[in-house]
């Protein structure tokens, strides 16, 4: 049951093989062993959990059950779920029950799925080892030693432990994709817009995307079918038709055209990383591919780009964090500066203080167009790149993470090798293109490999079909981590 | 790029960050290494480009001007660090 597709565990619902019930109940059974191991989940309500598991068994008795009914998920912590906890890794948020559910949230809700708790995650999204989280770093299943990566690292780490079916994850500068790879699992980063940001606790605001975390494409599809859509309470959700995503899962790949970006294979990737890509690109000539060279001359201008925006956008929506209306407030203050300035210092981690000071400066008078008008024009070329190249190309891939699964504490003192961790995700978000990474193989100590896949705008169909054709032809996604 | 201490401090206050001493010294030291890696970008030719902030270009979307919030102040007061009367407790700012 642990190892089944949301298809197949949809399909054993309906036909009364198993409730939702016993289905919820056996994940956490689950939890409550392993998750004292891996910290994957911040916060659990059994009783919650069941009770929706109930109410599903009723809906599944009545005949109307849709396809996720009855399936237990877990939420990334920095969805608001109304009645639960929502943290967002953050002691500011430590008291913060939410009022309200997120639109992502809602759409779960509605769908009948089951949340079995809210995972682990950095600190407001702010990190690519899941150890800025206030509530203690997740252990990565393969090699409990390793990082998971971050910040969905709780949501990879609890996908890769069978201790849900399926989870959501956020995506600002890699986020989904980097932890999906060095936990072994897939991950689909959807066009800027698709999904509605509503309820999800904002980063950097023109970046952050969610998206679902699983175990294949055709679950990615699944559930990008309940989250995906128009939601006029977020100003930047984009007015759409609703797509099937599971439409082109099963078309053949002959013709498919596979760009590579030179700048991508070239210094900077590990040896074992490029071997276990290689071998996917070399399975995907066998499946009908073509392959052609392309170029994101701009590419290598991310990470600064990055580094500028995001923080911009951070402080700005970070200064919500008051110590007033909700979260942390320090327990002594002489006035009302001291009082602000008290609870966000004592209320937010060091990554996080760091980001809202780097994005406080590029924005202080004076320095507005040097900096964050000046990354605003440099990412249109980035985005510009990527529009040249899929003239030539229908999808890009290359490698998600440069390395495997580091150890936890490696890069800790070094913000800036840890930001150049996520070299080849940020530029996919500076565009607004959907991306996602699927597991192509182990590296060194035996630690999984992720390709990333690059799609066109509103092409995710045609992504998750490219991913759900390798993973039919090979077995890498199925694996799981010894000893769980 | 170097930060002077007193930059670092002026930062601290405008993003109301108490910080001490020892703070602000690590926070210059790692600031300063972090905009040596964005310093990168001030070299590139930008004539002519405009900025970008939504990848699909789209203009913000307007509503219709009404109300549509319900109240909800119980349920969001029930949250709040200090509150009396329906109202939110601060430090006095007001002689």
């Amino acid at each position: 049951m642990l190892n089944s597709s949301l298809q197949q565990l949809g399909s054993a619902l309906r036909a009364r093989k198993i409730s939702s019930v016993e289905l919820t109940q056996l994940y956490l059974d689950r939890i409550a062993k392993l998750n004292p191991q891996l910290n994957a989940y911040i916060t659990l309500n059994p009783e919650t959990s069941l009770a929706q598991a109930r109410a599903a068994d009723v809906r599944i008795a009545a005949d109307s059950a849709e396809a996720l009914t009855g399936i237990p998920f877990a939420q990334k912590d920095i969805f608001c779920a109304q009645g639960w906890l929502t943290t967002c890794g953050s002691k500011m948020l430590h008291n913060f029950v939410s009022p309200y559910d997120a639109h992502v949230i809602s759409q779960f809700n509605d769908a009948g799925a089951i949340n079995l708790g809210k995972t682990n995650m950095d600190e407001f999204a702010m990190g690519s080892s899941n150890e800025t989280s206030h509530y203690g770093t997740v252990k990565n299943p393969w090699d409990t030693a390793r990082v998971p990566g971050g910040s969905s690292g709780g949501t990879a780490a609890a996908v890769a432990a069978r201790l849900c079916a399926a989870a959501t994850g956020t995506d600002t500068g890699g986020s989904i994709r980097q932890p999906a790879a060095l936990c072994g699992i897939s991950g689909l980063k959807p066009t800027y817009g698709v999904v509605s940001r509503y309820g999800m606790i904002a980063f950097a605001s023109s970046l952050d995307q969610a998206g679902p975390m699983g175990r294949s494409a055709e679950d990615l599809a699944l559930m990008m079918n309940v989250m995906a859509g128009f939601d006029e309470r977020d100003s930047t959700s984009l007015q759409r038709d609703k797509e099937d995503y599971t439409r082109d899962l099963n078309k053949p790949l002959t013709g498919l055209r596979i760009g590579l970006p030179k700048e991508f294979f070239a210094e900077g990737m590990g040896a074992d990383v490029a071997k276990a890509v290689e071998a996917a690109i070399a399975e995907y000539k066998k499946l009908g591919a073509t392959i052609v060279e392309i170029s994101l001359p701009n590419s290598k201008l991310s990470v600064p780009v990055y580094y500028v925006l995001a923080p911009a956008e951070a402080s700005s929506n970070l200064s919500r964090f008051d110590g007033v209306r909700y979260g942390y407030r320090a327990p002594e203050y002489s006035d009302l500066a001291d009082m602000y300035e008290k609870s966000r210092a004592q209320g937010f981690g060091a990554e996080v203080k760091r980001r809202i000071m780097i994005g406080t400066y590029v924005l202080s008078h004076g320095y507005y167009d040097a900096y964050y008008l000046q990354a605003q024009k440099i990412r249109r070329l980035i985005a510009q790149d990527f529009i040249e190249a899929y003239k030539q190309c229908d999808v890009i891939m290359g490698p998600t993470s440069p390395s495997t699964a580091f150890k936890l504490g490696e890069k800790g003192d070094d913000p800036v090798q840890m930001y150049l961790s996520d070299i080849y995700t940020i530029a996919v978000n500076l565009a607004g293109l959907p991306g996602m990474s699927i597991p192509c193989g182990f590296g060194a100590n035996n630690m999984p490999v992720g390709l990333q896949i690059i799609g066109n705008y509103f092409d995710e169909a045609r992504m998750l079909n490219v991913a759900h054709q390798y993973q039919l032809a090979t077995d890498w996604h199925s694996r799981a981590p010894h000893g769980l | 790029m170097s930060l002077t201490t007193a930059d670092v401090r002026k930062v601290a206050r405008l993003a109301r960050l108490a910080m001490n001493d020892a703070e602000i010294e690590t926070a210059r030291a790692q600031l300063s290494g972090i905009f040596d890696l964005i310093a990168e970008m001030q070299a590139v030719d930008t004539g002519g480009i405009a900025p970008m902030s939504h990848a699909q270009d789209v203009a913000q979307r307007l509503r219709e001007d009404k109300v549509t919030e319900t109240n909800q102040r119980e349920a969001f007061q029930a949250i709040a660090p200090q509150v009396e009367a329906g109202l939110y407790l601060v430090p006095q700012v007001i002689e």
